[in-house]
């Protein structure tokens, strides 16, 4: 466990992205309070903890012992007040600036002055979101990678003012909890979405243009260059409308045409063509027939 | 069409789907109705169209198959079929076959190229007649963005190639991937597709322009001495 961290609290726990950041943290042995506003989905991410760890006894990665351990590290709440004596907070909760910043905010006179904030944005700006909460210098971004109790990279970034001991502090957190920290600027999408994002919108507007079917696309990337899933099976599974709202919050800032939403993303979206959560997107989920090529 | 299906080869100098010694090579009987043209076949006129053949299966560079063919308003085709085996650089030649066609292209010769290849083992995908083809035309503004981060020092090369092997599950890296392969040749290849499509992420890099120069130095010093 680092020096100066003992306790983390994760805001947004009863998300998918929060509650795997918690598994991370108490499986490490960090006392972990996991905050969300409400009772059900604290509820729901605690049945599917205990679950996860269930699993992880059944395939003999942990005993009973040490799963009953962690699980009593965790413990859920709504009131921003039990994050008080946390060391570390972090922060999975909806990816808007003003939502963020409001967090740390209402946070600041809550915590102690040595508690560092940290921000799971993966397209903000880390200044940005540290700029109206009074602690500039203790504020860092730590974008897990989802599923993050699976996913060991961390892209971490200092925003403008934040100090060299809150990064290093937090540096030292991210390795003890078992992780691979990467350093980036505080620039849009860091490096994997700054990377991603506009490969994403190439890949749709090859559709697009006829070069290939998905599928073809797919097996050709596959093949070639040995990822383990094809760029089109990725967009269905991260959700058209996703890629939309990433390309939105990167192209006014960037201006780059790369990342700007090519014209099939947004009728696919318009559409309700999402990708897997409808059915329906580059592939169709009831059976093997393609759309879109 | 499935099984397998003669061919024969006619080379032209060195081809980069199949180096000396590759065993699809061995496969070749003369006199068959598939005929597969390797090497450096890049100059117009520099082959012999066979209307009596099934397919003629011309390999290609960073060319456009229309550059052999010749192209007519959108109706172009014939049963000349463009392919490349994918290879990233100097790296040994993969296990993917990608065939170009034209609008007209016959759909026997490019059904022949598939069971051609396929029965020797590859993967074969089918991509219309543009540059970069599929992977190239993908991957190389990735490569000419990681390459722009590292100079504009958003992250070390070690941290982005991390970040893409763990965060996305690649098998390497963007900035080793493209080193390995070269960058003088990633100049090459980017340079045709910013010729063709214009767009400032096909540009090549800077890191790519320094090894070309670099390149064009040491031939010109080599002519000179």
């Amino acid at each position: 466990m680092s020096g100066i961290i003992r306790k983390v609290g994760v805001c947004g726990a009863g998300g998918t992205m929060g509650a795997g950041i918690a598994i991370v943290t108490a499986r490490a042995g960090f006392e972990t309070v996991c905050y969300d506003l409400a009772q059900p989905a604290l509820d729901a991410a605690a049945k599917q903890t205990a679950g996860f760890f269930g699993k992880s006894v059944d395939r003999g990665k942990m005993s009973a012992g040490e799963r009953d351990a962690v699980l009593a590290r965790m413990r859920a709440t709504t009131s921003l007040d039990d994050l008080a004596d946390c060391d570390l907070v972090i922060e999975a909760v909806f990816e808007d600036l003003k939502t963020k910043q409001q967090l740390f905010a209402a946070l600041d006179p809550l915590c102690a002055k040595h508690t560092i904030f940290a921000s799971n944005t993966s397209t903000l700006s880390i200044t940005e979101i540290a700029s109206q909460c009074g602690r500039q210098d203790r504020v860092v971004g730590m974008h897990f990678c989802l599923p993050a109790q699976l996913m060991k990279l961390i892209e971490m970034s200092p925003g403008m003012n934040t100090s060299r001991e809150t990064f290093d502090t937090a540096w030292s957190f991210a390795e003890a909890a078992g992780q691979t920290p990467v350093r980036t600027q505080d620039k849009p999408g860091f490096i994997l979405n700054a990377l991603l994002v506009p490969f994403n919108n190439d890949v749709i507007r090859a559709v697009e243009a006829g070069v290939a079917t998905p599928a073809d696309i797919d097996a050709a990337i596959k093949t070639g260059l040995g990822y383990r899933m094809g760029p089109c099976e990725l967009l269905d599974l991260i959700g058209l409308d996703t890629q939309l709202r990433l390309c939105e919050a990167f192209y006014p800032v960037t201006l780059d045409v790369r990342s700007s939403a090519p014209p099939l993303l947004r009728r696919m979206v318009a559409a309700g063509h999402l990708g897997r959560k409808t059915g329906r997107g580059f592939y169709t989920y009831d059976g093997n027939a393609m759309f879109g090529g | 069409m499935s099984g397998t299906m003669a061919y024969s080869i006619v080379t032209a100098g060195d081809s980069r789907s199949f180096p000396a010694g590759d065993a699809f090579l061995s496969g070749a009987a003369a006199g068959a109705d598939v005929v597969v043209c390797l090497g450096a076949f890049h100059a117009p006129g520099s082959h012999r169209i066979d209307d009596a053949k099934t397919a003629i299966l011309l390999e290609l560079d960073t060319e456009c198959l229309g550059v052999h063919t010749g192209e007519s308003a959108g109706e172009e085709g014939s049963n000349v079929v463009g392919f490349a085996r994918y290879r990233n650089g100097d790296d040994a030649p993969s296990g993917l076959i990608e065939l170009v066609r034209q609008p007209s292209t016959h759909s026997s010769s490019v059904e022949a190229a598939r069971v051609v290849f396929e029965a020797a083992g590859f993967t074969v995908v089918v991509c219309s007649d543009q540059a970069g083809r599929i992977i190239d035309r993908l991957v190389r503004p990735k490569y000419n963005a990681a390459l722009r981060f590292l100079d504009e020092g958003l992250a070390s090369a070690r941290d982005m190639d991390l970040t893409c092997r763990l965060g996305l599950g690649y098998a390497d890296g963007p900035i080793e991937r493209v080193e390995r392969g070269g960058l003088a040749r990633h100049h090459e290849i980017t340079q045709a597709l910013f010729e063709t499509y214009g767009t400032p992420g096909f540009a090549p890099a800077r890191r790519a322009v320094v090894a070309h120069r670099r390149d064009q130095r040491q031939t010109g010093d080599k002519k000179e001495k």
